[in-house]
């Protein structure tokens, strides 16, 4: 399904590059810039086309809302109100009046075009720098109008990446845990939905439990734990396909999977005689290979970007804590030695970080450390909250939060939560049930 | 006859064996678990000061519930599970009593076989959590095996926090989910 989805058409118009505008992300931004996201113009006749395919009124403003939803929620844009914009849409696509976009305090403006050409969607948008009134990008882009929303993505992530000079991550989806019902009998689908929480699906039906689902690098298959059948284990699903396997032959519990940077093997837990071990299963030959072997509990391994370490979480001191040792088990170092226990280490795209859960005096910390356990920040403190998601710029962390009870047990939900490595901008993921262990893909275009 | 007499002493020598090398290690377990605990006890007060506890009274001992409202029954007078202190795996002796309870039901009912479910408090994460209800489940099964129920009776079967009996967040409803439960599988 996601292949058919990246067969949109990009055409790069030539431009001069002007180093302009510059944001800094790399410090909590107070201060987000300012810019105007102008509807995409359309004409009345592609209005029309569009309203009885996808019955959308106007596919242009609905596109541009992406694009301005996606950029607020970043933390480091702040879109302008719609209504204080002076140029029309078409107007200001050709030539923006600087001067008008200035007054508004407009640092940026964003305008576009939508067409319906030959029952596809056509859409072309340029960026401008207010100040400096020059264009600093243009692009266009033309795919099956049902895409719409992926087009506001693309779009988006074009400008954070004009913008910021990193990669975006809101052509994304998440993978999570959907649940409902009482704390005591939960029912847990798998359920995949857009970034920003559109087109939810459900991927199982709830007859069995299932947890920690995650994306391999291609964001096609998931490695997930299923109680299928009353046997926890690891197994694999093709989302194209809908096609489940069981990962391995193991005469116990796997669990904890995720998959290796190049998407050849899994690796994960199996559950022993009270050990838990992590091995690998190659998907190509099958190999099964056991990589720790200590009377303690390992558990929830993740490889470095580079395949050449592996960071994992072990009781071996007497509590848990995080660990690393280079990917065939040999040179294992702790590096977790703050107060209190942690868990579920996972490793950055980019390399440098480490992102954990910590359990200190009755409180759950979402926090970051260097690879070699400096540098500890922790970014939040609550209740209870785990299992930290890496967006794939390494810009964001998604993980889960549980509310605590009342007296009568009452009041339990489990919510999907986001934050910036920075430690701003904590956001709740609207999902329609509630939900828990998300994991992000990678952008989907790549 | 001679060769059957030999036999039969070589399988009482082998019986003895089981039943020695069983013990020992057994014994072996248990004080590597006793270690584990003085380090993490010692660790605790270093590091980590857990939540205090307030002690409910006629209901935890410790952290480990020995209350009854949650208790079930594998058959009649057999307590189907035993309760953990926070992080542990090792067996109180109120657990060992109700083990030994379930291991002469079961001898006495050969046919019945049981799955072992361990859990665990929902104060962890997920990942570790199903280790840790493998882990709290394997030490009740070692120990009914010790009573000499045959590990292929046995199944063990880890729901971490996945199913809590009491949906509290207090460190009682916590004491009460942190189990091993033996259930009838046929």
């Amino acid at each position: 399904m996601i292949k058919k989805f990246v067969s949109i058409i990009l055409i790069l118009f030539p431009l001069k590059a002007f180093a302009l505008i510059e944001v800094d992300i790399t410090r909590g931004n107070l201060d987000p810039l300012p810019l105007a996201v102008s509807p995409l113009s359309i004409d009345e006749k592609s209005r029309i086309g569009f309203k009885q395919i996808l019955s959308k009124e106007n596919i242009g403003s609905e596109i541009s809302l992406i694009v301005e939803n996606n950029l607020r929620t970043s933390g480091i844009f702040n879109p302008l109100d719609k209504n204080a914009f002076l140029q029309a849409p078409d107007i200001a696509h050709l030539k923006p009046r600087f001067e008008d976009w200035n007054l508004i305090k407009a640092q940026a403006l964003i305008t576009g075009k939508v067409n319906y050409v030959e029952d596809k969607l056509r859409v072309e948008f340029r960026l401008w720098d207010v100040l400096a009134a020059k264009e600093m990008m243009a692009l266009a882009f033309t795919t099956v109008p049902t895409n719409w929303r992926r087009v506001g993505h693309i779009i988006s992530d074009k400008i954070y990446e004009r913008l910021t000079g990193e990669k975006g991550y809101f052509d994304t989806r998440i993978i999570y845990v959907a649940e409902e019902g009482p704390k005591t009998q939960r029912i847990k689908k798998l359920a995949i939905m857009d970034q920003d929480g559109f087109n939810n699906k459900f991927l199982t039906l709830g007859n069995e439990l299932v947890l920690t689902p995650r994306f391999n690098p291609t964001s096609q298959m998931v490695t997930y734990l299923s109680y299928f059948k009353n046997m926890p284990r690891v197994y694999l699903l093709d989302i194209e396909t809908g096609t489940q396997e069981v990962v391995g032959d193991f005469p116990g519990m796997t669990f904890a999977p995720r998959f290796s940077p190049d998407g050849k093997k899994i690796i994960m837990s199996f559950a022993n005689d009270g050990k838990s071990d992590i091995y690998t299963m190659d998907l190509e030959n099958r190999l099964v290979e056991k990589i720790t072997n200590h009377p303690s509990i390992d558990t929830s391994p993740s490889y470095s970007p580079d395949g050449k370490f592996i960071t994992f979480n072990s009781d071996r001191s007497g509590y848990q804590q995080i660990y690393i040792m280079r990917s065939d088990g040999s040179d294992v170092k702790r590096i977790s030695f703050g107060n209190g226990i942690y868990g579920t280490p996972v490793w950055s795209p980019r390399g440098d970080l480490i992102a954990f859960t910590k359990l200190h005096k009755g409180k759950f910390y979402i926090g970051v450390m260097r690879t070699d356990g400096s540098g500890e920040r922790l970014l939040t403190e609550n209740y209870y909250q785990e299992a930290p998601s890496w967006s794939p710029n390494g810009r964001v962390l998604i993980f889960y939060r549980e509310t605590k009870t009342n007296s009568k047990g009452e009041g339990f939900s489990a919510k999907l939560w986001s934050i910036d490595l920075t430690g701003y901008n904590e956001r709740l993921l609207k999902t329609p049930t509630d939900g828990s262990d998300p994991s992000w893909s990678s952008l989907l275009g790549n | 006859m001679r060769l059957s007499k030999i036999f039969k002493n070589t399988l009482l020598v082998l019986m003895a064996c089981i039943v020695l090398t069983a013990c020992a290690t057994k014994k072996e377990v248990e004080t590597k678990t006793t270690t584990s605990t003085t380090e993490a006890k010692t660790e605790t007060t270093e590091t980590e000061k857990v939540e205090p506890i307030e002690p409910i009274a006629g209901q935890m001992q410790g952290d480990v519930y020995t209350g009854t409202d949650t208790v079930g029954y594998l058959a009649e007078g057999v307590k189907d599970r035993v309760f953990f202190a926070t992080n542990e795996s090792i067996l109180t002796t109120a657990s060992r009593e109700t083990l030994r309870a379930q291991a002469a039901w079961l001898r006495k009912n050969p046919d019945v076989t049981v799955v072992v479910e361990g859990h665990a408090d929902e104060r962890g994460t997920r990942e570790y959590n199903l280790a840790l209800g493998e882990r709290r489940a394997n030490a009740a099964k070692d120990y009914l095996m010790t009573y000499g129920i045959s590990s292929d009776r046995i199944t063990v079967l880890s729901y971490g926090k996945e199913r809590p009996v009491d949906a509290g967040s207090t460190p009682l409803a916590w004491s009460k989910n942190r189990r091993s439960v033996t259930v009838k599988a046929n």
